[in-house]
Protein backbone atom coordinates (compact mmCIF):
# COMPACT_ATOMS: atom_id res chain seq x y z
CA UNK A 1 0.00 0.00 0.00
CA UNK A 2 1.58 3.59 -0.71
CA UNK A 3 1.05 6.31 0.83
CA UNK A 4 0.59 9.47 -0.51
CA UNK A 5 1.85 12.73 1.13
CA UNK A 6 -1.35 14.62 1.72
CA UNK A 7 -1.75 18.64 2.10
CA UNK A 8 -2.98 19.86 5.34
CA UNK A 9 -6.48 21.72 4.96
CA UNK A 10 -6.20 24.77 6.40
CA UNK A 11 -9.06 27.03 4.41
CA UNK A 12 -11.98 28.06 5.65
CA UNK A 13 -13.48 29.16 2.90
CA UNK A 14 -13.59 28.07 -1.16
CA UNK A 15 -13.44 30.53 -2.71
CA UNK A 16 -11.25 29.89 -6.27
CA UNK A 17 -8.98 27.69 -7.25
CA UNK A 18 -6.56 30.34 -7.97
CA UNK A 19 -5.73 29.78 -3.98
CA UNK A 20 -5.48 26.85 -4.11
CA UNK A 21 -2.23 24.38 -4.12
CA UNK A 22 -1.60 21.68 -6.21
CA UNK A 23 -1.68 19.71 -2.88
CA UNK A 24 -4.95 21.08 -1.68
CA UNK A 25 -6.59 20.38 -4.95
CA UNK A 26 -5.63 16.64 -4.92
CA UNK A 27 -6.75 16.16 -1.35
CA UNK A 28 -10.11 17.54 -2.67
CA UNK A 29 -10.58 14.73 -5.62
CA UNK A 30 -8.73 12.16 -3.68
CA UNK A 31 -11.78 12.68 -0.94
CA UNK A 32 -14.28 13.02 -3.43
CA UNK A 33 -13.33 9.83 -4.69
CA UNK A 34 -14.56 8.04 -1.53
CA UNK A 35 -17.86 10.09 -1.97
CA UNK A 36 -18.53 8.55 -4.96
CA UNK A 37 -18.41 5.45 -3.97
CA UNK A 38 -20.67 6.21 -0.86
CA UNK A 39 -23.29 7.97 -3.95
CA UNK A 40 -23.15 4.15 -5.82
CA UNK A 41 -24.61 2.78 -2.09
CA UNK A 42 -28.45 1.65 -1.62
CA UNK A 43 -27.98 4.43 1.64
CA UNK A 44 -26.48 7.29 -0.14
CA UNK A 45 -25.17 8.84 3.20
CA UNK A 46 -22.96 9.42 6.14
CA UNK A 47 -23.19 11.62 9.29
CA UNK A 48 -20.05 13.74 8.70
CA UNK A 49 -21.71 17.00 8.98
CA UNK A 50 -24.68 16.11 11.50
CA UNK A 51 -25.68 19.18 13.41
CA UNK A 52 -24.60 21.68 10.56
CA UNK A 53 -26.28 23.70 8.75
CA UNK A 54 -25.64 24.57 5.16
CA UNK A 55 -27.11 27.84 4.10
CA UNK A 56 -27.31 28.15 -0.09
CA UNK A 57 -27.72 31.54 -1.03
CA UNK A 58 -28.06 32.62 -4.56
CA UNK A 59 -28.32 35.96 -6.10
CA UNK A 60 -28.31 33.88 -9.58
CA UNK A 61 -30.49 31.74 -11.41
CA UNK A 62 -29.50 28.28 -11.10
CA UNK A 63 -30.93 24.70 -10.66
CA UNK A 64 -28.13 22.47 -11.35
CA UNK A 65 -25.44 24.06 -9.02
CA UNK A 66 -27.91 24.77 -6.29
CA UNK A 67 -29.63 21.50 -5.84
CA UNK A 68 -26.26 19.83 -6.36
CA UNK A 69 -24.85 21.58 -3.16
CA UNK A 70 -28.08 20.78 -1.52
CA UNK A 71 -27.88 16.77 -2.51
CA UNK A 72 -24.72 16.81 -0.95
CA UNK A 73 -25.07 18.89 1.99
CA UNK A 74 -27.91 16.01 2.47
CA UNK A 75 -25.92 13.26 1.93
CA UNK A 76 -23.22 14.56 4.56
CA UNK A 77 -26.79 15.06 6.97
CA UNK A 78 -26.20 18.48 7.00
CA UNK A 79 -29.62 20.74 7.55
CA UNK A 80 -30.04 22.66 4.48
CA UNK A 81 -31.76 26.60 3.83
CA UNK A 82 -32.35 27.65 0.31
CA UNK A 83 -32.41 31.77 -0.03
CA UNK A 84 -33.81 32.19 -3.46
CA UNK A 85 -32.94 36.07 -3.46
CA UNK A 86 -35.92 36.73 -5.55
CA UNK A 87 -37.88 36.27 -2.50
CA UNK A 88 -36.05 37.53 0.06
CA UNK A 89 -35.34 40.90 1.91
CA UNK A 90 -32.13 41.85 -0.36
CA UNK A 91 -35.41 42.94 -2.32
CA UNK A 92 -36.03 45.27 0.28
CA UNK A 93 -32.09 46.67 -0.17
CA UNK A 94 -30.47 44.61 2.42
CA UNK A 95 -26.73 44.09 1.51
CA UNK A 96 -24.43 40.98 0.72
CA UNK A 97 -22.41 41.40 3.82
CA UNK A 98 -25.96 42.47 6.08
CA UNK A 99 -27.43 39.60 4.60
CA UNK A 100 -24.20 37.51 5.31
CA UNK A 101 -24.45 38.59 8.58
CA UNK A 102 -28.05 37.48 9.74
CA UNK A 103 -27.21 33.93 8.20
CA UNK A 104 -24.35 34.33 10.63
CA UNK A 105 -26.41 35.04 13.50
CA UNK A 106 -28.86 32.04 13.16
CA UNK A 107 -25.86 30.00 13.56
CA UNK A 108 -25.58 28.65 10.04
CA UNK A 109 -21.77 27.19 10.17
CA UNK A 110 -21.22 27.12 5.74
CA UNK A 111 -22.61 29.72 3.79
CA UNK A 112 -22.68 28.76 -0.67
CA UNK A 113 -23.07 31.96 -2.44
CA UNK A 114 -23.44 32.82 -5.88
CA UNK A 115 -23.88 36.26 -6.96
CA UNK A 116 -23.53 38.27 -10.42
CA UNK A 117 -20.58 40.48 -9.21
CA UNK A 118 -16.83 39.37 -9.34
CA UNK A 119 -15.28 39.18 -5.73
CA UNK A 120 -18.32 38.89 -3.80
CA UNK A 121 -17.43 35.87 -2.15
CA UNK A 122 -14.14 36.77 -1.43
CA UNK A 123 -15.93 39.89 0.21
CA UNK A 124 -18.27 38.02 2.13
CA UNK A 125 -15.79 35.92 3.40
CA UNK A 126 -13.84 38.41 4.76
CA UNK A 127 -16.71 40.13 6.88
CA UNK A 128 -18.17 36.50 8.41
CA UNK A 129 -16.56 34.04 10.69
CA UNK A 130 -18.68 31.07 8.77
CA UNK A 131 -17.09 29.29 6.39
CA UNK A 132 -18.20 30.78 2.38
CA UNK A 133 -17.84 28.69 -0.44
CA UNK A 134 -18.29 30.22 -3.64
CA UNK A 135 -20.92 28.73 -6.18
CA UNK A 136 -20.06 31.60 -9.06
CA UNK A 137 -19.14 34.92 -8.57
CA UNK A 138 -19.36 37.04 -11.69
CA UNK A 139 -16.72 36.56 -14.22
CA UNK A 140 -14.29 35.54 -11.57
CA UNK A 141 -14.50 31.60 -10.82
CA UNK A 142 -16.60 29.01 -10.03
CA UNK A 143 -14.40 26.66 -8.32
CA UNK A 144 -16.57 23.67 -7.75
CA UNK A 145 -17.53 23.37 -11.40
CA UNK A 146 -14.14 22.92 -12.31
CA UNK A 147 -12.71 20.63 -9.73
CA UNK A 148 -15.97 18.77 -10.50
CA UNK A 149 -14.62 18.63 -14.45
CA UNK A 150 -10.99 17.82 -13.05
CA UNK A 151 -12.04 15.04 -11.23
CA UNK A 152 -13.82 13.84 -14.52
CA UNK A 153 -11.03 13.97 -16.34
CA UNK A 154 -8.57 12.21 -13.61
CA UNK A 155 -11.30 9.32 -13.25
CA UNK A 156 -11.44 9.13 -17.16
CA UNK A 157 -8.11 9.17 -18.05
CA UNK A 158 -6.39 8.37 -14.71
CA UNK A 159 -4.14 11.36 -14.84
CA UNK A 160 -4.31 15.13 -15.30
CA UNK A 161 -0.10 15.75 -16.37
CA UNK A 162 0.32 16.12 -19.37
CA UNK A 163 -3.64 16.17 -20.86
CA UNK A 164 -4.48 18.80 -23.71
CA UNK A 165 -7.77 19.95 -22.68
CA UNK A 166 -9.66 22.76 -25.25
CA UNK A 167 -11.97 24.87 -23.87
CA UNK A 168 -14.50 26.29 -26.18
CA UNK A 169 -16.98 28.87 -26.23
CA UNK A 170 -17.06 32.42 -24.66
CA UNK A 171 -14.12 32.33 -22.72
CA UNK A 172 -14.48 36.47 -21.69
CA UNK A 173 -17.55 35.67 -19.82
CA UNK A 174 -17.11 32.42 -18.27
CA UNK A 175 -15.77 32.13 -14.53
CA UNK A 176 -15.77 27.86 -15.60
CA UNK A 177 -13.73 28.66 -17.96
CA UNK A 178 -11.01 30.85 -15.12
CA UNK A 179 -11.14 28.31 -12.82
CA UNK A 180 -10.51 25.35 -15.08
CA UNK A 181 -7.38 26.80 -16.40
CA UNK A 182 -6.25 27.95 -12.58
CA UNK A 183 -6.98 24.25 -11.86
CA UNK A 184 -5.45 22.75 -14.43
CA UNK A 185 -2.40 24.44 -15.27
CA UNK A 186 -1.39 23.66 -11.49
CA UNK A 187 -1.57 19.77 -12.62
CA UNK A 188 0.86 20.58 -16.06
CA UNK A 189 -2.30 19.58 -18.09
CA UNK A 190 -2.13 22.11 -21.61
CA UNK A 191 -5.02 24.14 -22.12
CA UNK A 192 -6.20 25.64 -25.14
CA UNK A 193 -8.97 27.80 -25.23
CA UNK A 194 -11.14 28.89 -28.62
CA UNK A 195 -13.65 30.93 -29.09
CA UNK A 196 -14.55 33.77 -31.62
CA UNK A 197 -11.99 36.79 -31.22
CA UNK A 198 -14.36 39.19 -29.88
CA UNK A 199 -15.14 36.56 -27.09
CA UNK A 200 -11.58 36.51 -26.53
CA UNK A 201 -10.43 38.28 -22.89
CA UNK A 202 -7.39 40.18 -24.20
CA UNK A 203 -3.69 39.20 -21.76
CA UNK A 204 -5.53 35.49 -21.30
CA UNK A 205 -2.09 33.84 -22.67
CA UNK A 206 -0.91 35.34 -19.44
CA UNK A 207 -2.71 32.70 -17.97
CA UNK A 208 -0.38 29.84 -19.85
CA UNK A 209 -3.01 29.19 -22.20
CA UNK A 210 -3.27 28.83 -25.53
CA UNK A 211 -5.43 30.76 -28.17
CA UNK A 212 -6.93 30.05 -31.08
CA UNK A 213 -10.19 30.91 -32.96
CA UNK A 214 -10.39 28.15 -35.36
CA UNK A 215 -12.30 24.91 -33.60
CA UNK A 216 -11.00 22.62 -35.60
CA UNK A 217 -7.64 23.76 -34.32
CA UNK A 218 -8.86 23.50 -31.04
CA UNK A 219 -9.89 19.59 -31.44
CA UNK A 220 -7.11 18.28 -32.99
CA UNK A 221 -4.59 17.34 -30.13
CA UNK A 222 -7.36 17.64 -27.47
CA UNK A 223 -7.71 14.83 -25.20
CA UNK A 224 -11.05 16.81 -23.70
CA UNK A 225 -13.33 19.53 -24.93
CA UNK A 226 -14.85 21.31 -22.65
CA UNK A 227 -17.90 23.01 -24.17
CA UNK A 228 -18.82 26.14 -22.47
CA UNK A 229 -22.62 27.48 -22.86
CA UNK A 230 -22.75 30.57 -25.05
CA UNK A 231 -24.44 33.00 -23.46
CA UNK A 232 -27.05 34.82 -25.82
CA UNK A 233 -28.90 36.46 -23.22
CA UNK A 234 -26.39 38.82 -22.00
CA UNK A 235 -26.41 42.50 -23.22
CA UNK A 236 -23.39 42.54 -24.91
CA UNK A 237 -23.90 39.86 -26.85
CA UNK A 238 -26.59 41.49 -28.95
CA UNK A 239 -23.63 42.24 -31.48
CA UNK A 240 -23.06 38.99 -32.26
CA UNK A 241 -24.46 37.65 -35.56
CA UNK A 242 -26.67 34.77 -35.00
CA UNK A 243 -27.02 31.31 -33.21
CA UNK A 244 -26.89 29.85 -36.17
CA UNK A 245 -24.03 31.10 -37.32
CA UNK A 246 -22.20 30.52 -33.86
CA UNK A 247 -23.13 26.39 -34.80
CA UNK A 248 -21.54 26.48 -38.29
CA UNK A 249 -18.57 27.58 -37.16
CA UNK A 250 -17.75 26.56 -33.70
CA UNK A 251 -20.38 24.43 -32.52
CA UNK A 252 -18.90 20.39 -31.90
CA UNK A 253 -20.40 18.17 -34.62
CA UNK A 254 -19.65 14.69 -35.07
CA UNK A 255 -18.09 15.95 -38.58
CA UNK A 256 -16.01 17.74 -36.32
CA UNK A 257 -15.04 14.77 -33.80
CA UNK A 258 -14.18 12.76 -36.67
CA UNK A 259 -11.13 14.91 -37.09
CA UNK A 260 -10.21 14.40 -33.51
CA UNK A 261 -8.64 11.80 -31.15
CA UNK A 262 -11.21 8.72 -31.69
CA UNK A 263 -11.54 8.52 -27.47
CA UNK A 264 -11.29 12.62 -26.95
CA UNK A 265 -13.98 13.34 -23.94
CA UNK A 266 -16.56 15.80 -24.76
CA UNK A 267 -17.43 17.77 -21.86
CA UNK A 268 -20.58 20.59 -20.75
CA UNK A 269 -21.05 22.32 -17.65
CA UNK A 270 -24.34 22.75 -18.35
CA UNK A 271 -27.24 23.72 -19.50
CA UNK A 272 -26.45 23.06 -22.72
CA UNK A 273 -27.85 24.56 -25.46
CA UNK A 274 -28.40 21.81 -28.58
CA UNK A 275 -27.37 22.90 -31.87
CA UNK A 276 -26.35 26.00 -30.69
CA UNK A 277 -22.39 25.39 -29.30
CA UNK A 278 -23.32 21.43 -29.66
CA UNK A 279 -24.88 19.09 -31.76
CA UNK A 280 -27.56 16.84 -30.13
CA UNK A 281 -25.59 13.54 -31.73
CA UNK A 282 -22.47 14.86 -29.54
CA UNK A 283 -23.85 15.72 -26.29
CA UNK A 284 -25.62 12.08 -26.66
CA UNK A 285 -22.79 10.21 -27.95
CA UNK A 286 -20.06 8.13 -26.79
CA UNK A 287 -17.75 10.42 -26.26
CA UNK A 288 -19.97 12.46 -23.83
CA UNK A 289 -19.56 12.93 -19.98
CA UNK A 290 -21.78 15.49 -19.57
CA UNK A 291 -24.44 13.70 -17.03
CA UNK A 292 -21.49 12.17 -15.49
CA UNK A 293 -20.01 15.50 -14.48
CA UNK A 294 -23.45 15.75 -13.08
CA UNK A 295 -23.43 13.01 -10.82
CA UNK A 296 -19.28 13.56 -10.43
CA UNK A 297 -20.25 17.45 -8.96
CA UNK A 298 -22.50 15.84 -5.80
CA UNK A 299 -18.95 14.33 -4.76
CA UNK A 300 -16.82 16.98 -5.44
CA UNK A 301 -19.25 19.65 -3.43
CA UNK A 302 -19.53 16.87 -0.76
CA UNK A 303 -15.31 17.07 -0.43
CA UNK A 304 -15.75 21.00 -0.56
CA UNK A 305 -18.25 20.86 2.27
CA UNK A 306 -16.43 18.25 4.47
CA UNK A 307 -12.84 19.61 4.40
CA UNK A 308 -13.94 23.74 5.06
CA UNK A 309 -16.06 22.35 7.92
CA UNK A 310 -12.85 20.67 9.53
CA UNK A 311 -11.32 23.93 9.63
CA UNK A 312 -11.27 24.99 13.26
CA UNK A 313 -9.27 28.81 12.64
CA UNK A 314 -11.88 30.42 11.13
CA UNK A 315 -9.24 33.77 10.93
CA UNK A 316 -7.06 31.76 7.78
CA UNK A 317 -6.72 31.83 4.21
CA UNK A 318 -8.91 35.12 3.20
CA UNK A 319 -6.57 36.19 -0.35
CA UNK B 1 10.05 6.66 26.80
CA UNK B 2 10.14 3.15 26.89
CA UNK B 3 8.93 0.58 23.71
CA UNK B 4 8.16 -3.19 25.12
CA UNK B 5 7.10 -5.47 22.67
CA UNK B 6 4.40 -7.71 23.31
CA UNK B 7 3.46 -9.69 20.62
CA UNK B 8 5.88 -11.32 18.43
CA UNK B 9 5.55 -12.48 14.39
CA UNK B 10 4.85 -15.89 15.99
CA UNK B 11 2.55 -15.24 18.24
CA UNK B 12 0.63 -13.07 16.06
CA UNK B 13 0.57 -16.40 13.44
CA UNK B 14 -1.38 -18.20 15.89
CA UNK B 15 -3.87 -16.05 17.32
CA UNK B 16 -4.85 -15.47 13.55
CA UNK B 17 -4.91 -19.19 13.29
CA UNK B 18 -6.92 -19.42 16.31
CA UNK B 19 -9.18 -16.98 15.19
CA UNK B 20 -9.85 -18.70 12.16
CA UNK B 21 -10.80 -21.74 14.29
CA UNK B 22 -13.05 -20.11 16.83
CA UNK B 23 -15.28 -18.31 13.80
CA UNK B 24 -15.67 -21.45 11.88
CA UNK B 25 -16.52 -23.34 14.98
CA UNK B 26 -18.63 -20.47 16.57
CA UNK B 27 -20.84 -20.12 12.69
CA UNK B 28 -20.65 -23.81 12.59
CA UNK B 29 -19.19 -23.73 8.73
CA UNK B 30 -18.24 -21.11 6.53
CA UNK B 31 -21.84 -20.40 5.39
CA UNK B 32 -22.95 -17.15 4.34
CA UNK B 33 -19.59 -15.71 6.36
CA UNK B 34 -17.70 -12.57 5.14
CA UNK B 35 -14.73 -10.67 6.44
CA UNK B 36 -14.92 -7.12 6.57
CA UNK B 37 -11.74 -5.20 8.00
CA UNK B 38 -11.58 -1.44 9.28
CA UNK B 39 -8.57 0.67 7.34
CA UNK B 40 -6.11 0.44 7.50
CA UNK B 41 -4.33 -2.61 9.88
CA UNK B 42 -7.81 -4.11 10.61
CA UNK B 43 -7.85 -4.52 6.63
CA UNK B 44 -4.63 -6.25 6.67
CA UNK B 45 -6.11 -8.41 9.45
CA UNK B 46 -9.15 -9.61 7.69
CA UNK B 47 -7.24 -10.53 4.58
CA UNK B 48 -5.21 -12.83 6.78
CA UNK B 49 -7.99 -14.35 8.90
CA UNK B 50 -10.25 -14.85 5.42
CA UNK B 51 -6.51 -16.41 4.30
CA UNK B 52 -6.62 -18.73 7.58
CA UNK B 53 -9.97 -19.91 7.26
CA UNK B 54 -9.50 -20.30 3.54
CA UNK B 55 -6.65 -22.62 3.55
CA UNK B 56 -8.42 -24.69 6.56
CA UNK B 57 -11.76 -25.11 4.04
CA UNK B 58 -10.82 -24.68 0.93
CA UNK B 59 -13.34 -21.63 0.31
CA UNK B 60 -12.88 -17.98 -0.97
CA UNK B 61 -14.19 -15.81 1.49
CA UNK B 62 -15.49 -12.45 0.31
CA UNK B 63 -13.16 -9.74 1.70
CA UNK B 64 -14.45 -5.79 2.00
CA UNK B 65 -12.27 -2.67 3.67
CA UNK B 66 -14.25 0.10 5.70
CA UNK B 67 -13.38 3.58 5.81
CA UNK B 68 -15.22 5.20 8.87
CA UNK B 69 -13.64 8.59 8.36
CA UNK B 70 -17.12 10.16 7.49
CA UNK B 71 -19.05 7.78 10.04
CA UNK B 72 -16.75 9.42 13.44
CA UNK B 73 -18.69 11.29 15.95
CA UNK B 74 -15.18 12.75 17.29
CA UNK B 75 -13.85 14.41 14.00
CA UNK B 76 -13.57 17.54 15.78
CA UNK B 77 -11.90 16.63 18.75
CA UNK B 78 -9.13 14.94 16.87
CA UNK B 79 -6.04 17.18 16.55
CA UNK B 80 -4.36 15.42 12.95
CA UNK B 81 -6.00 15.63 9.99
CA UNK B 82 -7.94 12.76 9.37
CA UNK B 83 -6.32 10.47 6.41
CA UNK B 84 -9.73 9.32 3.66
CA UNK B 85 -8.85 5.80 2.22
CA UNK B 86 -12.14 4.10 0.15
CA UNK B 87 -14.58 1.53 1.14
CA UNK B 88 -14.78 -1.33 -0.86
CA UNK B 89 -17.23 -3.62 -0.18
CA UNK B 90 -18.14 -5.13 -3.61
CA UNK B 91 -20.65 -7.72 -2.27
CA UNK B 92 -24.67 -8.18 -0.68
CA UNK B 93 -24.17 -7.61 3.07
CA UNK B 94 -27.90 -8.94 3.34
CA UNK B 95 -28.35 -11.91 5.64
CA UNK B 96 -24.84 -12.69 6.03
CA UNK B 97 -23.02 -13.28 8.84
CA UNK B 98 -19.70 -10.90 8.91
CA UNK B 99 -16.91 -11.05 10.86
CA UNK B 100 -16.06 -7.44 11.28
CA UNK B 101 -12.20 -7.15 11.93
CA UNK B 102 -9.87 -4.35 13.65
CA UNK B 103 -6.07 -4.51 15.14
CA UNK B 104 -6.63 -2.92 18.77
CA UNK B 105 -10.29 -2.44 20.51
CA UNK B 106 -9.78 0.47 23.14
CA UNK B 107 -12.82 2.93 23.69
CA UNK B 108 -15.12 1.22 21.13
CA UNK B 109 -16.17 4.56 19.12
CA UNK B 110 -14.40 3.21 15.94
CA UNK B 111 -16.41 0.00 16.28
CA UNK B 112 -19.78 2.38 17.01
CA UNK B 113 -18.94 4.06 13.60
CA UNK B 114 -18.05 0.36 11.78
CA UNK B 115 -21.31 -0.50 12.76
CA UNK B 116 -22.94 2.34 11.69
CA UNK B 117 -21.14 2.11 8.38
CA UNK B 118 -22.25 -1.28 7.64
CA UNK B 119 -25.96 -1.17 8.38
CA UNK B 120 -25.76 1.32 5.46
CA UNK B 121 -24.80 -1.20 3.06
CA UNK B 122 -27.88 -3.57 4.25
CA UNK B 123 -28.77 -5.79 7.11
CA UNK B 124 -26.45 -8.42 8.13
CA UNK B 125 -27.80 -12.21 9.91
CA UNK B 126 -24.89 -11.46 12.47
CA UNK B 127 -21.83 -9.11 13.14
CA UNK B 128 -19.17 -10.53 14.68
CA UNK B 129 -16.51 -8.96 16.11
CA UNK B 130 -12.44 -10.17 15.98
CA UNK B 131 -9.64 -7.94 17.23
CA UNK B 132 -5.94 -8.73 17.76
CA UNK B 133 -5.40 -6.67 20.78
CA UNK B 134 -8.07 -5.98 23.76
CA UNK B 135 -6.43 -3.16 25.67
CA UNK B 136 -9.39 -1.70 27.52
CA UNK B 137 -10.58 1.08 28.66
CA UNK B 138 -14.04 0.87 27.06
CA UNK B 139 -16.34 3.83 26.94
CA UNK B 140 -19.00 2.05 25.02
CA UNK B 141 -20.69 -1.48 25.79
CA UNK B 142 -19.03 -2.69 22.98
CA UNK B 143 -16.92 -6.54 23.31
CA UNK B 144 -15.32 -8.31 20.97
CA UNK B 145 -16.31 -12.21 19.81
CA UNK B 146 -12.62 -13.09 18.97
CA UNK B 147 -9.48 -11.80 20.90
CA UNK B 148 -6.29 -12.13 19.85
CA UNK B 149 -4.87 -11.23 23.26
CA UNK B 150 -6.01 -9.28 25.85
CA UNK B 151 -3.38 -6.72 27.41
CA UNK B 152 -3.88 -4.60 30.34
CA UNK B 153 -2.47 -1.05 29.86
CA UNK B 154 -2.93 2.67 31.33
CA UNK B 155 -4.09 5.24 29.23
CA UNK B 156 -0.78 6.66 28.90
CA UNK B 157 0.24 4.11 26.77
CA UNK B 158 0.44 3.50 23.02
CA UNK B 159 -0.10 0.33 21.65
CA UNK B 160 0.82 0.11 17.90
CA UNK B 161 0.47 -2.89 15.68
CA UNK B 162 2.42 -2.99 12.84
CA UNK B 163 2.14 -5.33 10.07
CA UNK B 164 4.45 -7.16 7.06
CA UNK B 165 2.08 -5.69 4.32
CA UNK B 166 2.10 -2.09 5.40
CA UNK B 167 5.45 -1.67 8.16
CA UNK B 168 7.51 -4.16 6.87
CA UNK B 169 7.02 -6.52 10.26
CA UNK B 170 4.88 -7.60 12.16
CA UNK B 171 4.98 -6.77 15.75
CA UNK B 172 2.95 -5.43 18.44
CA UNK B 173 4.77 -2.79 21.16
CA UNK B 174 3.59 -0.31 23.90
CA UNK B 175 5.25 2.71 24.19
CA UNK B 176 4.50 5.23 27.54
CA UNK B 177 4.07 8.37 26.60
CA UNK B 178 4.20 11.54 29.05
CA UNK B 179 0.54 12.95 27.65
CA UNK B 180 -1.86 11.58 30.39
CA UNK B 181 -4.77 11.91 28.07
CA UNK B 182 -5.99 9.37 25.64
CA UNK B 183 -3.78 9.43 22.69
CA UNK B 184 -5.35 8.41 19.65
CA UNK B 185 -4.09 5.61 18.52
CA UNK B 186 -5.94 4.78 15.94
CA UNK B 187 -6.92 7.74 13.35
CA UNK B 188 -4.66 8.65 10.61
CA UNK B 189 -2.72 5.62 10.93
Amino acid sequence: MTKKKTAKWVHKDLLGLEYLSREDIELLLDTAESFREILGRKIKKVPALRGKTVVNLFYEPSTRTRVSFEVAAKRLSADVINIAVESSSVRKGETLNDTGKNIEALKADIIVVRHNCSGAATMLARNVNVSVINAGDGWHEHPTQALLDMFTLRKKTGKLEGLNVSIAGDIAHSRVARSNIWGLTKFGAKVTVCAPKILIPPGIERMGVKVTDNIDEALREADAINILRMQFERDDMKAFPSQLEYFKSFGITEERLKKAKKDIIVMHPGPINRGVEISSEVADGGNSVILEQVTNGIAVRMAVLFWVSQVKDKGTSIP
Amino acid sequence: MSLKQVFTKEEIERSITRISHEIIENNKGVKELVVVGIRTRGYVLAERIAKGINNLYGTRLDVGALDITFYRDDLSAISEQPVIHNTEIDFDIENKNIVLVDDVLYTGRTIRCALDALIDFGRPRTIQLAVLIDRGHRELPIRADYVGKNIPTSQKELVQVKFQEIDNEDSVTIEETQDDKEENSKMGS
